[in-house]
C-alpha cells in the first residue's frame, strides 16, 4: 500500500492497520463509484453472488468478526439466528445512528467511502436472503444521507443494486432512512420501531435478537456500519486469514476514536488487542497535555465503566493471571471486560488531573436524562434523579448523603429495564462512585458547600437545568 | 398551507421505500420533508402527513413531540446546534454556546427541556444544545442548518455568526 498518500497531518500512525479506513483522508480520493471501481470495488460482491449463501455466513463465522456497534456479538452467529423454517421476507438494517458519546468512526465511512458500506451490505443481504435493506442514518448527518443516496443511485446504474445483480437472479434495494435526533434509535429494537414510523420505544425481550422477529415482525439483521464494511474484507481475505489479524477471539481490525485530554485526539484503525491503552495515549495521540497527569479513561463510549489511572487490573493472559496497569491494557473486547469495563463502541475518552469527576459525571448524567425514552420507570425517573443530584453537587449544594443516594438510584436501574440503556445510564454513576467516591463525597462536605466542584465547571453548572 | 406538486411527489417517493402495507414507515421522512419546506412542523403539517399515510393525527403528533429533531415553532433563518456532550464540553462547548449567544444576541434563559430553542430578536438566528454529534475528536463542534463546523474556539464564534449574517 506504499502508493497510497494521505492528506498532510492526517497520515495514519505506524501502529495502524488500515482496512476499513484505507481511503479515509486519502489524497485524490472521492466518494464516487468510479474511484471505488478503479481499485477492485464491487469485485467481492461479484464473487459472493456466485457462492452458496451459507458459505458466506461460514466465512464470516470463521473470521471471528464481533459487532462494532457496542455489544461485540459475533456477526456470523447472529446471522444464523434467522429461523430456518422462515417463510417471511428477511430485512437487513445498517445501524448508522452513531450516537454513543465518544464515538466518531462511522461518520468518516459514510462521508468518504460510501461504496464500501454498500458493497458490504449487498454481500450481507445476499448471505442472509434480504431483498430490502435500510441504512438508518442519524438526522445530524444530512450530508452523509445525500452522499449515500447518490452512491446508491450510482450502484444501481452499474447493476450492483436492483434486479438481476451481477447477472444473477439476486435482487436488492437499499434505502436511506433518516432518524430525528434521538440516541435511543441506536438501540436496535428502538431503531426498528422508529423505522416503522413510531416512537422509538425499545421492544421487550425475548426474542433477544431481531433476527427472530424484527422489522414488521419479520426476521431482521441489524449491524453497525463498521461491522458491515468488515464483511467485504472478510470476503476478500477469506475468514481464516482475516482471523489472523488481531488476537484470538478478538480478531480483525477496529477503529478506536480518542477524544478528551490528549495532545492529538483522533481515529486509529488498529488490529484488535495489538495496541495497549498506553500506546494509544502516549504514542498515537501524542501523550497528555504539558504538565498534566492521567486521571481516568472511559474506554468504550460513555456507557462503559470508567477506569482510574492508578488502578491495577487482574486479568487472565493465556493460562496465567497477570496484573496490569492501566497503560498495559490491550484494547480488545475480552481484556476490557475482564478489567470491569467494555470495548463497547470504540470511543475512548481521556481525562487528566484538571478534571473534576463530579463535573464529568454530571455531564454524562445529563446526556442520559435527556435521552431516556421514558418507557421504564427506573430508567426514566432514575436517570433524571441522577442528573439532579449531580447538578446540585456541581453547584456546591450537595449534602453528604448525596453520593449514597446516587449510588442506590443507579443500582435500582441496572437490570430492571426493557433495554440496555438502563445499564448504559447506571454504569457511569456506579463506576464513578466505586472509583472516585472520596472525591465525590469531598465536594459535598460542609466546608466545600457553595464552592463549585471545579472552577472550570461554572458554565456547565449554569447551563444544566 | 399549500403543498407543491414537487413536494407531494417527493412524499410519494418516500412512501414507495416500504412495502405498501407498511406506509406508516414514511412518517419520519414526510415530517422531514415538511419541516425542511416550512422550517417547523405545524398543526396543518401533522394533519397532512396523517392523511397522506391513512393515520390519525395523534400518531404523527406523538412523533413530533418525542423526537428532538422536529420542532413545533419557527427557528431563526440560521439554526445553530452546539454539541453539549462530554468531549466537546471538555473542549469548551459551554463557552462556545455563551459566545454564540452573545454574537447573535440570543437570551437562552427561558429555554426548557420541552422548549429548548431560543431565537434572536431579529429572527435571523436560533440556538440549542444538541447531544454528541459524533465528532468528539474535533470539539467543540456545532451545526448551522445543515453545515457542520468543528474545532471552533469561542473567540471564533463571532466571525462564524458574521459570515452567516453576511449571506442572509
Ligand atoms: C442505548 C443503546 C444505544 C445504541 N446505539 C448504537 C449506535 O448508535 N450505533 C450502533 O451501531 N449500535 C448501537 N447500539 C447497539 C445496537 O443495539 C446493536 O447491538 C448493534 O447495532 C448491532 O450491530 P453489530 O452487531 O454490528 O455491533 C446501541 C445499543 C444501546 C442499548
Ligand atoms: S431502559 Fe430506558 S431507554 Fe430503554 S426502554 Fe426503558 S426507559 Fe426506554
Ligand atoms: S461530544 Fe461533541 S461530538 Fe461527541
Amino acid at each position: 500500500m506504499a502508493d497510497i498518500q494521505y492528506l498532510e497531518g492526517k497520515q495514519p500512525h505506524a501502529k495502524e492497520h488500515r482496512l476499513i479506513f484505507r481511503n479515509v483522508d486519502r489524497v485524490g480520493w472521492n466518494p464516487s463509484i468510479d474511484k471505488y471501481l478503479e481499485e477492485g470495488g464491487y469485485n467481492q460482491l461479484i464473487k459472493a453472488v456466485k457462492m452458496e449463501r451459507a458459505a458466506i455466513t461460514n466465512e464470516v463465522k470463521a473470521s471471528g468478526l464481533r459487532g462494532r456497534g457496542g455489544a461485540g456479538f459475533p456477526t456470523g452467529v447472529k446471522w444464523t439466528f434467522i429461523p430456518p423454517t422462515n417463510t417471511k421476507p428477511v430485512y437487513l438494517i445498517c445501524n448508522a445512528d452513531e450516537s454513543e458519546p465518544g464515538t466518531f468512526k462511522d461518520r468518516y465511512i459514510l462521508h468518504q467511502d460510501p461504496h464500501q458500506l454498500i458493497e458490504g451490505m449487498a454481500i450481507s443481504s445476499y448471505a442472509v436472503g434480504a431483498k430490502l435493506a435500510y441504512i438508518y442514518v442519524r438526522e445530524e448527518f444530512p450530508e452523509a444521507a445525500k452522499i449515500l443516496e447518490r452512491a446508491i443511485d450510482e450502484a444501481h446504474e452499474k447493476g450492483f443494486l436492483g434486479q438481476g445483480i451481477c447477472g444473477t437472479d439476486f435482487e436488492l434495494e437499499i434505502y436511506v432512512h433518516r432518524g430525528a435526533g434521538a440516541y435511543i434509535c441506536g438501540e436496535e429494537t428502538g431503531l426498528i420501531e422508529s423505522l416503522e414510523g413510531k416512537r422509538p420505544y425499545p421492544r421487550i425481550k425475548p426474542p433477544y435478537f431481531p433476527a427472530a422477529l424484527g422489522l414488521w415482525m419479520s426476521p431482521t439483521i441489524v449491524n453497525n456500519v463498521e461491522s458491515l464494511c468488515h464483511v467485504k474484507h472478510i470476503m476478500e481475505m477469506g475468514g481464516e486469514a482475516y482471523a489472523k489479524l488481531g488476537t484470538p477471539r478478538n480478531t480483525g481490525t477496529r477503529i478506536l476514536c480518542v477524544s478528551g485530554d490528549v495532545q492529538k485526539p483522533g481515529y486509529f484503525e488498529v488490529q484488535v488487542g495489538k495496541v495497549t491503552l498506553g500506546e494509544l495515549i502516549n504514542d498515537m495521540c501524542g501523550g497528555l497535555k504539558p504538565g498534566r497527569k492521567l486521571k481516568a479513561v472511559i474506554p468504550g463510549g460513555s456507557s462503559a465503566k470508567v477506569l482510574r489511572a492508578d488502578e491495577t487490573f487482574k486479568v487472565k493472559q493465556g493460562d496465567e493471571m497477570v496484573e496490569l496497569k492501566i497503560e498495559d491494557i490491550p484494547m480488545d473486547f475480552d481484556t476490557l471486560a475482564a478489567c470491569g469495563s467494555m470495548a463497547g463502541s470504540g470511543g475512548v475518552i481521556i481525562m487528566d488531573d484538571s478534571r473534576s469527576m463530579a463535573w464529568v459525571l454530571n455531564n454524562i448524567n445529563s446526556f442520559y436524562a435527556h435521552e431516556s425514552c421514558g418507557q421504564c420507570t427506573p430508567c426514566r425517573e432514575g436517570s433524571l434523579w441522577m442528573k439532579k443530584i449531580t447538578d446540585r453537587i456541581v453547584r456546591g449544594e450537595g449534602t453528604p448523603d448525596d453520593v449514597d443516594t446516587l449510588e442506590s438510584v443507579a443500582y435500582n436501574i441496572d437490570g430492571r429495564t426493557i433495554c440496555a440503556f438502563g445499564e448504559a445510564c447506571a454504569w457511569p454513576t456506579e463506576s464513578f462512585i466505586a472509583k472516585f467516591r472520596e472525591e465525590l463525597v469531598g465536594t459535598t462536605k460542609a466546608e466545600n458547600r457553595g464552592k463549585l466542584a471545579n472552577p472550570e465547571s461554572k458554565l456547565a453548572a449554569a447551563g444544566l437545568d | 398551507m399549500t403543498i407543491s406538486p414537487e413536494l407531494d411527489k417527493k412524499a410519494d417517493e418516500a412512501i414507495s421505500h416500504s412495502p405498501a402495507e407498511h406506509k406508516r414507515a414514511a412518517s419520519l421522512p414526510l415530517l422531514h420533508l415538511l419541516q425542511h419546506e416550512f422550517g417547523y412542523v405545524s398543526e396543518d403539517s401533522v394533519k397532512w402527513v396523517a392523511d397522506k399515510l391513512g393515520l390519525e393525527p395523534i400518531n404523527i403528533l406523538e412523533l413530533v413531540t418525542f423526537y428532538p429533531g422536529f420542532r413545533q415553532s419557527a427557528p431563526g433563518k440560521f439554526h445553530i446546534r452546539v454539541c453539549r456532550t462530554l468531549s466537546c464540553a471538555m473542549a469548551g462547548s459551554y463557552e462556545l454556546m455563551e459566545s454564540l449567544c452573545k454574537a447573535t444576541n440570543i437570551d437562552r434563559s427561558n429555554t426548557t427541556h420541552h422548549n429548548p430553542i431560543a431565537v434572536s430578536p431579529d429572527g435571523k438566528f436560533s440556538i440549542e444544545f444538541a447531544e454528541c454529534l459524533a465528532s468528539c475528536g474535533t470539539g467543540p463542534v456545532c451545526m448551522v442548518n445543515d453545515d457542520f463546523h468543528e474545532s471552533i474556539k469561542p473567540a471564533e464564534a463571532a466571525k462564524l455568526v458574521e459570515d452567516y449574517r453576511a449571506n442572509a
